[in-house]
């Protein structure tokens, strides 16, 4: 039962001599695609220079993963006039003149990613810290169980036998606590005799991360049933979560079994450097480095075809959730059907039939990979992304919460605000940095769409920089820093980011006709000052590697980071849109009339030149 | 960006179709290699566990866990009734007794001392697989399931709902631009697999339910009326267990679209054949179509027929024929004029890769690569 704390203990790796390595090479296996870059050392700093890409190769008729690895790496190497493959199809190390790499590493999500079934005691406690150790490892999860679910326990018993999860998270009671109520679950989960997902010729992995003095007798439940793995308790008290042992053995399991029975995947193994991590979990990683070296709260998304991954640092505690049925192709329809079209169409400044939209919704769901042609088409798809950004962002915020079921100490001043716990901890004033990375974000042909994507649909509040991640190499970076950390942090730095700008926001509600903000901008060939009306955006030219000092006065209530109605100066990054003021309130309310909708949006769609022609 | 996903679905008079049917979890087959198998005929079968119903024998009767397997009368591995009583607590001086009838029948599995849990486990479910096609078996995986072998006339299609089912194949427009509507629908099509031409109306396929007809199978829906159907907004294109008593198929896509002439021709030409279908649909990794299966008499099997590769894709060149799948021209049919290497700038400001698609008509118009498929002739 003893658990190193390191991360990622599990695989024994050749020991690396850091100062040695001028080539790295690293892979993203995605289930549709595999993308492999390149990282070299230039005049003594790390630099991303060539990329390439292939078809990941895990479905029949290949069936073996490390093709579509070749693929990629060859067309890398074509770029680089390097070479990277011997002649038995293997990865060649270390590098010598113009041939192989020092260090190969690789994340992976192919074949659906890792899927999970996650059961605690009580869902707001053990069951949610269980879930935030799934997920942060970069799993879905499939299904959440928990003793008072609502549901009855043969009711539990017939969900657990519908799926086919790759592994099963237990959790529940407190080190030293009541034993009776894990094990009553460990009951309810044996019997059901879950079958993992990729054959039958393996036991279903299960993890126990609950009450360490129950584990025992949740072993006796098993019996050799599943593959049981006993880590640290998630909630060994009420007050705090331990999420690393669980979160390092779902990774464990995730080598040992999930991937070893993917095809090819034993090889690619052997090939790597370092572990190979699920993609979302080398993101986090990557992300949290950032937050924490920089002491910035962080915010980033990855939308998908399928799915949309948010992930969080605030105050240094991550957080990362996926939304499994958010996306722009495979899910594109349940965009519309959850957000509903009305919400969609109120980003939209013009007319559109709904009953033809929404047959081209489910054309664009059963033939995901077209593309947009007219404007029109344009500016609907970046109306559906807003609304799964958004939704997306609301349930990162309703899960990234502090500790439920906690005692707090209170002030006389709580009797008025009495809250139990459990408050979301994103706080959109004090972000910092919002990054975006997904086709229709990283994809759309005018930065400016991008940037307003972001801010409809996250509103971020007061001073906020803006940031795409320019080739979706965050996986790449995240494996990299478990290994080099230093030749990570650079290339994020140079090659990953490519900066938008900065948004400044007032937050409040504002009155249309009413001065909301002054602002004075200072910077090289800039001397600006004026005032803004609420309902108003203001695009101010400020570009990539420029700065500008900016100093808000809110009016009244309305607030950016410094309190109500006070001021607040700062310096501020520019990017490829540029400096954005935003005097829309916050929350961001639009008119429930449609006209009177759409004559607004046309009104920031001509300012932001979100459209030219 | 490369992918793996290939548009373009297989249309194919006849084809050597191999299919795999198997079970969740290994049981019996049924069958042996050589031998002939009817659409409906089971192949093979397991039993799975059964439900499992778990009774907290400790706060049923208010006692301690601890207490719960004295005051069970049955042990573990007895089988119980329902009304059977299955304990009863030792009261207090003798008093005070309380006892349970088991509201389930079943076999006890376990008994928790710790939580006071009792497991019963109910009798096994019977799992069977169908042939699905009228075939020969060509290979029997042990335990697991057999591959069937048959000579068919193979249809994919885009997009169904409802699962596999039997029936002749019945044409009912009299072209494939033609709507499906209820006025072409009579009694003699019940448990007939009844194909249209151009949308099928949300009247016709309320009426198709009430004559029994097992399948619809047209070049599209509306989506507005799929809603009506389901009783729900379709949100993840994941389907096949849809229980509205009539498997849906279509082979264009959502809105007014007329059937691919060719699909439609083949159908036509394949009436009064008994056919197969499956409307399951996935749209993910692992790309799952709806299909229509229509099995060639042996006698009719033509040695000659060249097997047709049309499904997957294909390469994309200069004479081929495409489909426009995208607004604004979705749906329309032509032929590849020219395939320009650099990339254009669309009207919506993208840049891609185009090329030039010659219209039935003679109109020459421009489609980014991603928005077409292929099809044959």
């Amino acid at each position: 039962m003893s658990h190193n704390q390191s991360s990622h203990s599990h695989i024994t790796h050749k020991a690396l001599d850091l100062d040695k390595i001028n080539v790295i090479l690293a892979t993203d296996c995605g289930s549709t695609t595999t993308k492999a870059i390149l990282i070299e050392k230039i005049d003594g700093h790390y630099r991303q220079t060539h990329r390439g890409e292939a078809p990941t190769t895990v479905e029949k008729p290949v069936a073996d993963v490390t093709v579509g690895v070749t693929n990629a790496v060859t067309e890398v190497g074509e770029l680089a006039g390097r070479k990277f493959v011997d002649d038995n199809g293997e990865i060649i190390r270390p590098a010598n003149g113009n041939v192989g790499c020092d260090i190969y590493i690789s994340t992976s999500s192919a074949g659906g990613g890792l899927q999970m079934l996650v059961a605690g005691v009580v869902k707001e406690m053990s069951a949610a810290s269980a879930t935030r150790a799934a997920l942060g490892a970069g799993a879905i999860v499939m299904e959440t169980l928990s003793s008072n679910d609502k549901r009855k326990p043969y009711e539990q018993i017939q969900r657990i036998r519908e799926l086919r999860p790759d592994m099963i998270l237990l959790a529940g009671g407190t080190d030293g606590g009541t034993k009776k109520h894990v094990v009553g679950l460990a009951e309810i989960i044996a019997p059901a005799k879950p079958l993992p997902r990729f054959g039958s010729e393996y036991r279903m992995p299960v993890i126990y991360a609950g009450n360490k003095e129950a584990a025992e007798l949740v072993q006796d439940v098993f019996k050799d049933e599943v593959e049981l793995k006993i880590v640290e308790n998630v909630r060994p008290v009420m007050e705090s979560e331990y999420l690393s042992p669980a979160r390092d053995s779902i990774h464990d399991l995730f080598l040992e079994h999930v991937m070893a029975h993917a095809p090819g995947y034993d090889k690619l193994i052997s090939w790597a450097d370092a572990p190979i991590m699920p993609t979302p979990g080398a993101v986090g990683d990557i992300l949290k480095m950032i937050a924490d070296r920089d002491q910035i709260n962080a915010v980033g998304v990855d939308i998908g075809g399928a799915t949309t991954d948010v992930f969080s640092v605030f105050d240094g505690v991550f957080n990362r959730t996926v939304s499994a049925n958010l996306g722009m192709s495979y899910s594109i329809s349940n965009v519309c059907t959850e957000a509903t079209m009305a919400k969609v169409l109120r980003w939209v400044h013009f007319d559109m039939d709904e009953r033809e939209l929404r047959n081209r919704v489910k054309n664009k769901m059963i033939r995901p990979t077209t593309i947009p042609q007219t404007r029109e088409a344009l500016v609907f798809e970046q109306a559906v992304s807003r609304e799964a950004l958004r939704l997306a962002y609301q349930q990162h915020k309703e899960f990234a919460t502090t500790l439920k079921g906690v005692q707090q100490q209170r002030t006389v001043g709580d009797v008025f605000s009495q809250q139990t716990g459990g408050n979301t901890i994103v706080n959109n004033m004090t972000l910092n940095l919002l990054v975006a990375s997904g086709g229709v974000l990283s994809h759309a042909p005018n930065m400016n769409q991008t940037s307003m994507m972001l801010i409809d649909a996250f509103e971020p509040e007061g001073f906020t920089t803006l940031a795409k991640d320019s080739i979706f190499m965050m996986p790449h970076l995240g494996v990299l820093a478990s290994v080099h950390p230093q030749a990570a942090l650079e290339v994020f730095e140079k090659d990953c980011l490519i900066y938008l700008g900065t948004c400044v926001a007032v937050k409040g509600l504002t009155k249309l006709g009413e001065v909301a903000m002054r602002y004075t901008v200072r910077g090289k060939g800039l001397d600006l000052n004026g005032s803004m009306n609420g309902g108003e955006l203001k695009l101010i030219p400020l570009w990539e590697g420029e700065t500008a000092t900016v100093l808000v006065e809110p009016t009244g209530r309305l607030d950016v980071g410094a309190g109500p109605g006070r001021p607040l100066e700062k310096e501020v990054r520019g990017g490829t849109t540029g400096l954005i003021f935003d005097a829309r309130s916050r929350p961001l309310l639009l008119p429930d009339d449609r006209l009177q909708g759409q004559k607004m949006i046309k009104q920031w769609v001509e300012t932001m030149e979100l459209y030219p022609n | 960006m490369a992918v793996a996903y290939t548009p373009g679905l297989k249309v194919s008079p006849q084809t050597q179709l191999r299919i795999r049917r198997s079970l969740p979890i290994s049981g019996e087959v049924k069958v042996s290699i050589g031998q002939k198998v009817q659409p409906q005929q089971v192949v093979a079968e397991t039993l799975l566990p059964g439900n499992v119903y778990p009774l907290n024998i400790s706060k049923m009767l208010s006692i301690p866990p601890a207490e719960v397997p004295g005051a069970l009368l049955k042990k573990q591995g007895d089988y119980v009734k329902v009304g059977e009583t299955l304990a009863r607590s030792k009261g207090i001086f003798g008093f005070f007794k309380n006892e349970l009838a088991s509201k389930y029948e079943g076999q006890i599995e376990s008994i928790s001392k710790i939580t006071g849990q009792v497991i019963l486990r109910g009798e096994p479910l019977p799992v069977q697989v169908k042939a699905f096609l009228n075939g020969t078996i060509v290979e029997v995986i042990p335990n697991e399931g057999v591959v069937i072998e048959a000579e068919t006339t193979f249809i994919q299609g885009i997009f169904g709902v409802g699962g596999e089912t039997y029936g002749q194949i019945k044409v009912a427009t009299k072209s494939a631009e033609e709507a499906l509507t209820p006025d072409l629908l009579e009694e003699s099509m019940r448990g007939k697999i009844v194909i249209g031409g151009g949308r099928m109306t949300y009247e016709a396929v309320y009426k198709a339910i009430d004559l029994g007809i097992a399948a619809l199978v047209c070049g599209g829906i509306d989506d507005q009326d799929l809603k009506a159907i389901l009783g729900y907004d379709l949100g993840v294109a994941v389907t096949g267990s849809e229980k509205i008593g009539i498997t849906l198929i279509i082979t264009e896509g959502f809105g007014d679209i007329t059937m691919a002439r060719r699909t439609y021709d083949l159908l036509k030409s394949r009436e009064g054949a008994d056919a197969a279908v499956n409307g399951a649909t996935q749209i993910r990794a692992g790309v799952m179509r709806p299909e229509i299966v229509v099995p060639i008499d042996p006698k009719h099997v033509s040695k000659n027929a060249i097997e047709d590769t049309s499904a997957g894709g294909g390469v994309m060149e200069v004479g081929v024929s495409v489909r426009v799948i995208r607004d604004p021209y979705f749906g329309i049919l032509g032929k590849v004029k020219a395939l320009p290497h650099e990339p254009v700038v669309l009207e919506s400001g993208s840049h891609a890769r185009i090329l030039q698609v010659e219209t039935l008509d003679g109109k020459v118009l421009t489609v980014p690569r991603a928005n077409v498929e292929l099809i044959t002739r």
